[in-house]
């Protein structure tokens, strides 16, 4: 195996033995990166002097962290000061950050070295990154096929070798389905337990940042590294956060998993639904009990979210009105029609439907049918997941109804590409932890996913299932040929 | 036909706090532009607002200071609307759940609802002068106004159409070093009645804001601003008349000015059988009119829902109490101890309570010099005449109440007389010096000495042998010609007592 085949925690102890440095991790990288990047494409923008800058800087320091000196992915969707953060979208396509998000800071200040901001569907909205500004990423198992979305870039790019671990943002699913379908771990926290300070918002009361990895071990340091208390977001919560690497234990005696029958009924590809039945067989030969559950409002969730999501995505892309950055039209002679030009000409069609939604939902008149109806679905899909968890520690469900789907099948199809989310979109409403594990391969060697859902702030009891069932298995195991 | 005018009041308070709303850049006023600005108050993609606790403290001082419930949780809601001033595309603002709800203050009124407080006007030199002030003024009514909320949201920034360097034509400018300030939105019931009840409300709000040190009150500088409902409606009719909105007054003068502008031009359209259109209005103080600013029907949706980047407040007692022991002694209840404490009449009272500056110098004078009567006297005459009725100006200003208290004192010793006096406090307000010095430097102080007065009333006498004779026959009257004569020749300097003797006693032998 290559170096930029392995996983943090494997690399990390290279590093502290001195078999490798920094710097020939690094290197490995960006020698992967132009074998492999013409054909995935994760990435947006490359930053390879800084990189080997920062990698040797890092040989030559004492390690500060587990992620010291390794290369990581940034999703464009984070700022980091200095560079560009595009979001794939033309209206930031020269926007340089002033500052830098929280969550990165956090890992430059444990000694990470970035790679490059890797590609999205635009400000995050899409489930294929195939509605990206920039270009399509491609499923390194099948370059015929989308790696997900949004953030399709940084799971292409970790699945490809092209990084070691990549940070995601999921505001209805954004880092499950992507790391389902490219046979990775990704985490989307509790909501509050990860600074959003600096991730351009699409959804404020949705969106979450976590991690992408090769294995549940990297996801729970990665992790480690972005949780935690920042005064400067106001929704982030002041609790101590636990080491995720203590809870990963290989047993599960007496452990109780909800499996909700809302999410075992018809719909789901045939493949998935009996990977998805060994998975259930294994949790219980792990010695945990599998008991039935029911989250009576699961249909709600995609409209629910489609509502409340778009009402606060047109407000927070009302910024990018041409006057203080990002792209502005040259010829317009009024205020208004410089409004409607550079919005116009800056944004993408799923992002502007998603406005032209969100506008209308929130407009006088449909207020109250549309968004307050919205947010009393969202509190009873939350509370059905309170009482499921009164039966049990985790929910294990699906992530995705299929495996990854071919390069413009669901384009023309909004709706169709709306319930790829349909397993997903309920975590984000109820505010719920929530990750994505590999559970097994269809016949043609696409990747599928498992789902396991926490109760609020209990993050380690997805962990502790996640680790004994991937010590149970060798899914994660497996690289994409390219 | 005669009409009953119902006007109501939306004042924007902009608090005294040292930082913004939701962010940490400095309030300060004048800096050069965008000099108070990061990334959070221009909305810089990816940032997130933080609420200042302070000005949430204020906003409770003025909900406590105005009778409001302070309501246990409140929500911060986005009005969203495309302007080039507003960075986020959305102002944060407090819409359903309000931070105070139902309040009220008392204003009071004299004959023809002129409020007393209106001698601490914009117009210098109102006051008709002498000390003993206005002891006949008619009994003031109080007339309870009604408040219904009083929320908190953040300012805009401002649009510069002229900039040096460019051609206005061509281009804009925008400065956020305001965008993002703390303000205070208190809007009153529809309760007001008249023009001056509409004053008379606005001076005991800004008066209430002053002394809770929550607004520094300079409507020029727009840290008050003020809009105007005002309708009309048949006298003895119940239902309200159709409301039309008045901007853009920056002082006291100009509320009133453009409310009974605002009366008449309806009053006129009504009298023609027209119809009222429900617009925005703003007053043309260069004018004195009033100009149509937008329709309803151009009215924006503002799409308003909770800003989900902020938790609701939540207020708890502990905290509204903890406030309530900050807030100092406010203008009714400072008004009814001057009256009993000083036993000063309720006119005094008042026109010395309605200005917290105004007290607090009042009080310090009597603290030197305890005779309040005569303080309030000078204070409310000459004091007030000097700073051309501006409170805002007492802290500044040169005269403090340690030099009017020395400047009596010389009085009641019979260094200076009292007209003396009021030249002397003229110069100490334009230099700064103490009065002593004054008298001193200027020899300005009294001559008392016999053989001095003698002479100078000698000269009198020789050069008025027809009123001597007079005076002699005895018209006594003719006693003020000779000690004025004097008191001329002596530039105001001579002891009136003492001339006074002196003529008796050389005119009687
Ligand atoms: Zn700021």
């Amino acid at each position: 195996m290559e170096l930029f085949d392995l996983t943090i925690h494997e690399l990390a102890d290279l590093l502290k033995q001195k078999k490798a440095s920094s710097r020939e991790i690094t290197e490995s990288v960006f020698k992967r990166i132009k074998a492999v990047e013409p054909k995935v494409r994760s990435y947006v923008s490359l930053a390879e002097e800084t990189a080997l800058a920062q990698a040797k800087k890092a040989d030559g320091t004492a390690p500060r962290g587990m992620l010291h000196g390794l290369p990581l992915g940034i999703k464009d969707n984070f700022l980091i000061e200095g560079t560009k953060t595009t979001c794939a979208s033309r209206i930031l396509e020269n926007y340089v950050a002033p500052y830098t998000a929280t969550s990165a800071q956090r890992l430059l200040d444990q000694g990470a070295v970035v790679v490059g901001k890797l590609n999205l569907d635009e400000f995050a909205m899409g489930s294929s990154t195939e509605n990206s500004g920039v270009g399509i990423t491609r499923n390194p198992w099948d370059l015929e096929r989308i790696p997900g979305g949004s953030s399709g870039g940084s799971a292409a790019a970790v699945a490809a070798g092209e990084c070691i671990a990549a940070t995601g943002t999921d505001t209805g699913g954004s880092i499950r389905l992507p790391a389902a379908l490219t046979n990775l771990v990704g985490v989307k926290p509790t909501y509050g337990r990860v600074s959003r300070y600096g991730i351009v918002a699409f959804a404020s009361s949705l969106d979450q940042v976590g991690p992408l990895t090769k294995d549940v071990t990297d996801a729970a340091i990665l992790l480690n590294a972005l949780a935690g208390h920042d005064p400067k977001d106001s929704t982030s919560l002041n609790l101590p956060v636990p080491d995720y690497t203590k809870a990963l234990q290989k047993d599960l005696k007496g452990w109780k998993v909800g499996i909700p029958k809302e999410y075992f009924i018809g719909g789901t590809d045939a493949e998935v639904a009996k990977a998805l039945q060994t998975a259930i067989e294994t949790v219980k030969k792990l010695g945990a009990e599998c008991v039935d559950v029911t989250l009576p409002h699961t249909d709600y969730g995609v409209p629910t979210y489609y509502i409340l999501a778009t009402a606060e995505a047109s407000s927070n892309l009302a910024r990018y009105d041409g006057i203080r950055f990002g792209y502005r039209n040259r010829e317009a002679k009024d205020l208004t029609s410089l409004y409607k030009k550079s919005r116009s000409e800056g944004f993408g069609p799923e992002v502007k439907r998603r406005i032209m939604l969100g506008t209308y939902v929130l407009s006088a008149g449909y207020y109250d049918a549309y968004y307050l109806r919205g947010q009393k679905v969202r509190t009873l899909i939350r509370r059905d997941f309170e009482k499921a968890f009164e039966k049990c520690d985790v929910i294990l469900t699906p992530v995705s109804p299929t495996p990854a789907w071919k390069v413009g099948e669901k384009v023309s199809d909004p709706l169709k590409m709306y319930l790829s989310d349909i397993f997903t979109i309920n975590v984000n409403l109820a505010g719920l932890p929530g990750m994505s594990l590999p559970c097994g391969f269809t016949q043609s060697g696409l990747p599928i996913g498992m789902q396991l859902i926490a109760k609020h702030f209990e993050e380690e009891r997805m962990f502790r299932v996640a680790y004994a069932y991937e010590q149970a298995n060798k899914w994660h195991q497996r690289r994409p040929k390219l | 036909m005669t009409y009953e005018v119902v006007i109501g009041l939306e004042v924007h308070a902009q608090l005294l706090t040292k930082t913004k709303l939701f962010c940490a850049c400095p309030t300060v006023f004048g800096r050069e532009p965008n000099l108070n600005t990061c990334p959070v108050c221009l909305g810089q993609p990816g940032t997130l607002p933080v609420l200042n606790r302070q000005a949430v403290e204020f906003a409770i001082r003025a909900g406590l200071a105005t009778g409001c419930s302070i309501e246990a949780k409140s929500v911060f809601a986005r009005k969203n609307y495309f302007y080039p001033d507003l960075p986020k595309g959305y102002q944060i603002s407090q819409y359903e759940l309000p931070v105070c709800l139902k309040g009220h203050l008392d204003i009071e009124i004299v004959n023809g609802g002129r409020s007393p407080s209106e001698v601490n006007d914009d117009k210098p030199g109102k006051t008709d002068g002498g000390p003993g002030g206005r002891a006949g003024s008619p009994p003031a009514i109080t007339k309870r106004i009604g408040i219904t909320r009083i929320h908190m949201e953040e300012d805009a920034g401002k649009l510069v159409h002229e900039h040096p360097g460019t051609r206005a034509q061509d281009a804009s400018w925008v400065d956020f070093n305001r965008g993002g300030t703390p303000l205070l939105e208190i809007v009153s019931e529809p309760d007001m009645r008249s023009p001056q009840e509409a004053v008379a409300y606005l001076k005991k709000l800004r008066s209430i804001l002053v002394y809770a040190e929550i607004c520094d009150g300079n409507m020029e500088e727009g840290s008050l601003r003020c809009d105007a409902n005002v309708s009309l409606r048949p006298a003895g009719q119940e239902k309200f008349g159709t409301k039309v909105e008045l901007k853009n007054m920056n002082s006291f003068k100009n509320v009133e000015k453009a409310i009974f502008y605002e009366i008449d031009r309806q009053a006129s359209v009504l009298d023609e059988g027209g119809r009222i259109l429900q617009e925005t209005r703003l007053w043309d103080a260069d004018k004195g009119e009033t100009q149509s600013m937008r329709g309803k029907e151009e009215a924006h949706d503002y799409r308003y829902f909770p800003d989900p980047d902020l938790l609701p407040l939540i207020v708890d007692r502990e905290w509204v109490e903890r406030v309530g022991k900050t807030l100092p002694e406010l203008p009714d209840a400072k008004r009814a101890r001057f009256a009993s404490q000083y036993q000063l009449p309720v006119y005094d009272a008042e026109v010395l309570a309605s200005s917290r500056g105004l007290a607090d110098f009042f009080e310090a004078c009597v603290k030197e010099y305890p005779q309040p009567k005569k303080v309030s006297n000078w204070v409310m005459n000459e004091f007030l005449r000097m700073i051309g009725n501006d409170e805002a100006r007492i802290p500044s200003s040169p005269l403090k109440p340690v030099h009017l208290a020395q400047a009596m004192k010389l009085v009641d010793g019979g260094t200076i007389s009292g007209s003396v006096a009021k030249t002397v406090l003229q110069t100490v307000f334009e230099t700064g010096e103490s009065p002593q010095s004054i008298v001193e430097k200027q020899g300005l102080a009294q001559i008392s000495d016999d053989g001095a007065l003698e002479t100078a009333l000698d000269e009198v006498i020789a050069a008025s042998p027809k009123e001597v004779e007079k005076y002699k026959a005895g018209n006594e009257k003719l006693i003020g010609h000779f000690v004025g004569q004097v008191m001329k020749k002596t530039g105001g300097r001579a002891n009136p007592a003492k001339v006074n003797e002196l003529v008796k006693r050389k005119l009687s032998s």
